[in-house]
């Protein structure tokens, strides 16, 4: 038996080498192609992480469903949310007609737009889902502008691998790679089933990414940042819903 | 390594009284490999994850103890059945005064962990049954068992629950046979893809997957109801385990080695 024991000790011993040098290997290359989210790291990063790698690289260039119209629910629900406070009012008053949103960060035009301005822009409409975490659906046709139009507009510069959204929910701010953040169906959403996008539904503005869960579609959208890395927001883990125990990436 | 027994030895020295037989050593020594390595891991790893996906699951099912069929269906929507418990979201109506804690941040987080660990596990158990044999020799029934009135007579045997005898420690019978393929090629498979189909990024990818199953809410439903199959499973699994002897047989799962002098009788 010693002598199997031997070499099982060097077999072993050198399978574990190769095991983590590989392993290290692995983890530069996922680095490198964008494939770690960054609540990577706790008890949860492990299968975190292959979920992102895994939907990211089978869904990169992948399109949400589209439905048919005789599909759209009509019963949509959406969660209530808090009171939204004093500007919130005055800005719903007037019709919406001062509300802005910011453009910053990696930016070559840094920018700001108006929901006229935005009205301008070419426009998207697409019948999707939207499913919650907690396991309930609707469908609706949503209508607003491509994100990535946004995107070009202010010169976003080659750097730049997150756009970080910010709402009138203070504890409610996000991000998306750009995978997400340049996806066709990805919208800053204006309009629901051709009205104006109703403010139980986030409206006047919502980012609406109907490859991931509710919860990454943060309503009242009021500023864009665009940016190299997560590490100076929040606790750095990408955006709000880690920090309060759910995953920064709701492909799942 | 010389405690390994052949096969062909087995029966000849399974006598009751436990008396040695020619030189080879006393029964009660006789100890030998019941199931591989490669088996015991992955079994008790199905374990683990299993156990983690059923709590996790049923703390995600509280956040909205409603079902649907087809691809939407919320608390505006007449349900196909609910469960009257209390839910952890004030928006669904449950009849209670009182809203239980979310827990579904750190569920959904150790859910997916867990099913990685699965998959992952479930692949090199199937990787191994194809490629050692393990399927052929120990999971897939004689032809010749297959018929009606066989099937019928195991089946009504089954039902009576009986104490194992000593000998079927060492293989598996007709019906355990065919629960076992039923759970690994239908009921995992089912529960893994109708999981998958609740995820909207996979069903961009990969849309005929959520069409099989009827919709977002069927895939959600059939997930709900193969996890209940999956349960009942694990009861009788268990339930069949302590009939025929918790120590030995679970021994077995771990060490590998069948005791038989500790067999009950």
């Amino acid at each position: 038996m010693n002598k199997l024991t031997r070499r099982k000790l060097i077999m072993t011993g050198l399978a574990t080498a190769a095991g983590a040098g590989g392993l290290a290997v692995a983890a530069k290359l996922a680095a490198r192609y964008g494939l770690i989210p960054p609540d990577a790291g706790g008890l949860y990063g492990a299968g975190e992480t292959l979920t992102y790698a895994a939907q990211r690289l089978l869904t990169r260039h992948s399109m949400a469903r589209e439905f048919a119209p005789n599909q759209i629910s009509t019963n949509p629900f959406a969660n209530p949310v808090d009171p939204l406070g004093d500007e919130f009012k005055h800005l719903q008053t007037g019709g919406f007609m001062d509300w802005r949103l910011s453009v910053d960060g990696m930016a070559a035009h840094p920018a700001s737009f108006s929901l006229t301005e935005l009205k301008t822009f070419p426009s998207h409409t697409q019948i999707t889902m939207n499913g919650c975490e907690e396991g309930w659906t609707y469908i609706a046709e949503w209508t607003g502008v491509p994100l990535s139009h946004v995107l070009n507009l202010v010169g976003a510069l080659p750097e730049v691998r997150y756009v970080v959204y910010r709402s009138f929910q203070t504890d409610w701010w996000d991000s998306l790679d750009m995978a997400d953040a340049l996806h066709p169906q990805t919208l800053l959403c204006l309009g629901m089933n051709g009205r104006e996008l109703p403010v139980e539904f986030g409206g006047p503005l919502r980012m609406r990414v109907p490859r991931q869960l509710g919860y990454k579609n943060v309503k009242y959208i009021t500023k864009l940042t665009l940016t190299d890395s997560l590490k100076s927001f929040g606790k750095g883990l990408g955006s709000a819903s880690p920090e309060g125990g759910y995953a920064w990436y709701a492909g799942i | 390594m010389s405690d390994i027994l052949p096969i062909s030895s087995r029966v000849p020295l399974a006598t009751d009284n436990g008396a040695a037989i020619g030189t080879l050593p006393p029964l009660a020594e006789v100890r030998s490999q019941r199931h591989s390595a490669t088996v015991r891991a992955t079994h008790w790893l199905t374990t683990l994850a299993f156990l983690a996906l059923l709590v996790t699951g049923v703390e995600i099912l509280i956040s909205h103890p409603r079902f649907y069929w087809g691809e939407t269906g919320n608390v505006n929507m007449t349900p196909l059945f609910s469960f009257h418990i209390p839910s952890s979201r004030g928006s669904v109506p449950t009849g209670y005064g009182y809203v239980l804690p979310d827990q579904n941040g750190w569920s959904r987080y150790l859910h997916f962990q867990s099913a990685w660990l699965l998959v992952l596990t479930g692949l090199v158990y199937v990787a191994y049954g194809i490629f050692k044999g393990h399927f052929r020799r120990n999971l897939f029934p004689d032809a010749a068992d297959l018929s009606p009135g066989r099937l019928a007579k195991a089946i009504a045997a089954q039902l009576h629950f009986r104490r194992p005898s000593k000998e079927s420690a060492w293989s598996y019978n007709l019906i355990q046979r065919l629960t076992y393929l039923l759970v690994i090629f239908v009921l995992f498979p089912i529960i893994i893809l109708t999981g998958l189909s609740m995820s909207p990024a996979f069903n961009s990818a990969f849309p005929f997957v959520v069409a099989i199953f009827g919709g977002r809410q069927s895939a959600r439903t059939l997930h709900f109801f193969a996890s209940v199959l999956l349960v009942i499973f694990l009861l009788v699994h268990v339930f069949m385990v302590f009939l025929a002897g918790f120590r030995t047989r679970v021994g077995a799962m771990i060490t590998g080695r069948l005791t038989r002098s500790k067999e009950r009788t």
